[in-house]
């Protein structure tokens, strides 16, 4: 007796892409705060607490970039005065991309800006060897909202003092 | 009880002679051709095992089970109903009657036992009939410790699998992925291995460093990952069978995005350097390192061919991140991803087979993410699957099914899913927690 062969249909082609186009705007809108003079009830200017609210240890990048734009030399600018100050003092840079990323790309480009920041630190006269990178790739988000708002935010060079 | 075995096994073996000498006419009835597309699929009877005692009894349950799980899932088959069994084969040499299982429109049927020996050993056999054709189309025997009952009951599924579609099997193989808990701005992230099934399912790291995208040995049960170890990401070795965890050489920067070579002897890895990714390979019986890229884009993820003799790899170098494949020595790099619109092109993984690069795509189009494949030349772009995010495939041994994960917005759940290399058959893998970067093992030796 005879198999009958199982019908088979033939392969569909399995893409059409969309046409909507999301609008992206890349808005690093982050003020740059000179170091101020803390007020007598605020954080002791040379403790870690002051360098991240009072300097600003954060800086953001645009969407897969890592240059540093005038808001975020501005604050490295205090950064590097800050720790000039305070020589005791070293950093781990931490570089962080949003989730729009491969894996692995995001670990490249991470490293990518943690190095930016240490250059620029390097160049305002901070120590080769007081600065660490790291990067973490699209693994240490700040926020968790899949909207450019938050994109933006987790783009960024994060300066741990220790 | 020896006798007996001997009997079956000899008429095995004359059963695989003859499958051998009709094989041309019953091969072309009961086929698949998987390359098709959609395949309807094939009506098999997996009939419970019988046992010689009570425990191979439940045994011969489970083992037809897994068997016709298997089965099931490649999408190729659809296991009947047992309920609906006219003819209880009590052992391995009742004859079937045909007649009752074609009433049932079995195409295959699965006979089998599942014996205990003398020497507490256990021995599963099985047939594979062509229900129409009343023909043996495989016959085999596997003596074993009890335990291995279930590694037994893949190679079955595999052997079927084999026969009737006359490419080889992927279900006697394991996945190596990252287990997610905890919430998504601190993400602990374990390495975990399980059976393709899901079953022996266990952790290999505890959490306590962040690990991600491991990737199997093709010939060995070791793996190669990156972990974040005493807050140093760096490319590690494991022993799966020993525990035994050493890093992969000692560079000043990160390294990363870790692949072996098909001969087991190397990794490919990306190495940043002050903020610069190259491709670099690494001799694991020397330990001598080659630097296959030098330049100032962003070179990751790299694969080597199955040959050895090609490497693809993604790099930002022309001002998006695209696929290149360039010569095992570094030379004639050439990009190989262009799609329409604005596409980036990342994690290129090549066949078993050689014969298609899978990859993940973001498409700016549209925001969506796409698990795809293309031929090493580029040409024959292909999407299989898309999400919010999708990403990291990796293929079956056979090189006929691809496994990813997807993540969903907003910090949402993430999962591993399989779909064929023809588009259809996606499921989910289902495993203990969120999960990551699967890994397919090649078939187990």
């Amino acid at each position: 007796m005879k198999l009958r062969i199982l019908s088979v249909v033939a392969i569909a082609v399995l893409l059409a892409a969309c046409s909507s186009k999301k609008q992206e705007t890349a808005a690093t809108t982050a003020a740059a705060t000179p170091p101020a003079a803390a007020s007598p009830s605020g954080p002791a200017p040379d403790s870690i607490e002051y360098f991240n609210s009072v300097v600003g240890n954060v800086v953001n990048f645009g969407l897969d970039k890592y240059d540093l734009d005038a808001a975020a030399q501005s604050k490295l600018k205090g950064q590097a005065t800050w720790l000039k100050q305070y020589p005791a003092r070293t950093l781990t840079v931490e570089g962080h991309c949003d989730e729009r990323g491969t894996r692995e790309y995001n670990l490249g480009l991470g490293d990518r800006r943690a190095n930016a920041v240490k250059a620029f630190l390097q160049a305002e006269g901070v120590a080769a060897n007081r600065i660490k990178t790291i990067s973490y790739g699209k693994e240490r988000p700040m926020c968790v909202s899949s909207d450019e708002a938050c994109y933006s935010k987790n783009r960024r060079g994060a300066s741990v003092v220790q | 009880m020896r006798n007996a075995l001997k009997t079956f096994l000899r008429a095995a073996v004359v059963a695989l002679l003859a499958v051998v000498i009709v094989a041309p006419t019953a091969h072309a009835e009961v086929r698949i051709d998987i390359t098709r597309g959609r395949v309807e699929p094939m009506p098999i009877a997996v009939p419970s095992f019988p046992g010689n005692n009570d425990e191979m009894k439940q045994m011969g349950k489970d083992v037809a089970d897994v068997i016709a799980k298997d089965l099931e899932r490649s999408g190729l088959f659809r296991p009947l109903d047992q309920k609906a069994f006219l003819q209880e084969l009590s052992s391995l040499d009742v004859q079937p009657r045909f007649a009752d299982w074609r009433t049932l429109a079995a195409q295959a049927l699965v006979q089998g036992s599942v014996e205990q020996q003398p020497n507490g050993q256990i021995r599963i056999a099985f047939r594979l009939w062509d229900v129409f054709g009343g023909q043996q189309m495989e016959g085999k025997g596997y003596g074993t410790d009890a335990g291995n009952w279930r590694r037994v009951a893949h190679m079955i599924a595999d052997l079927i699998y084999s026969t009737i579609t006359g490419e080889s099997g992927y279900f006697d193989t394991r996945i190596v992925y990252i287990a997610e808990s905890g919430p998504a701005i601190n993400r602990v992230k374990r390495l975990a291995i399980m059976d393709q099934d899901g079953a022996n399912h266990r952790y290999l790291t505890d959490g306590s460093a962040l690990v991600l995208t491991p990737r199997f040995s093709p010939t060995g049960p070791e793996i190669t990952y990156l972990s974040y170890f005493r807050n140093v990401p760096r490319v590690y070795l494991f022993n799966i069978d020993t525990g035994r965890q050493e890093v992969l050489g000692d560079f000043p920067g990160m390294t990363y995005a870790p692949r072996f070579a098909p001969d087991g002897n190397g990794v490919t890895f990306a190495a940043a350097l002050n903020g610069n990714s190259d491709i670099y390979t690494m001799d694991l019986r020397s330990r001598r390192m080659t630097r296959l890229t030098d330049n100032p884009g962003i070179d990751t993820s790299p694969c080597f061919s199955p040959k050895g003799d090609q490497v693809a790899f993604a790099s930002d170098r022309g001002g998006t991140q695209q696929i290149y494949v360039m010569n095992a020595d570094g030379t004639n790099p050439q990009r190989i991803s262009f799609g329409t619109g604005k596409g980036r092109y990342g994690t290129p993984v090549w066949s078993p087979r050689g014969d298609l690069i899978a990859f993940t795509r973001y498409a700016t189009s549209d925001g969506n993410f796409y698990i795809g494949v293309m031929k090493p030349d580029g040409s024959g772009e292909r999407l299989l699957a898309q999400g919010f995010l999708v990403e990291a495939p990796t293929w079956s041994p056979n090189g006929r099914v691809l496994m990813y994960f997807a993540q969903s917005p907003n910090g949402g759940r993430a999962k591993l899913f399989s779909i064929d290399l023809t588009g259809y058959n996606q499921r989910e893998i289902v495993t203990p927690q969120d999960a990551s970067d699967p890994a397919w093992s090649p078939l187990s030796p």
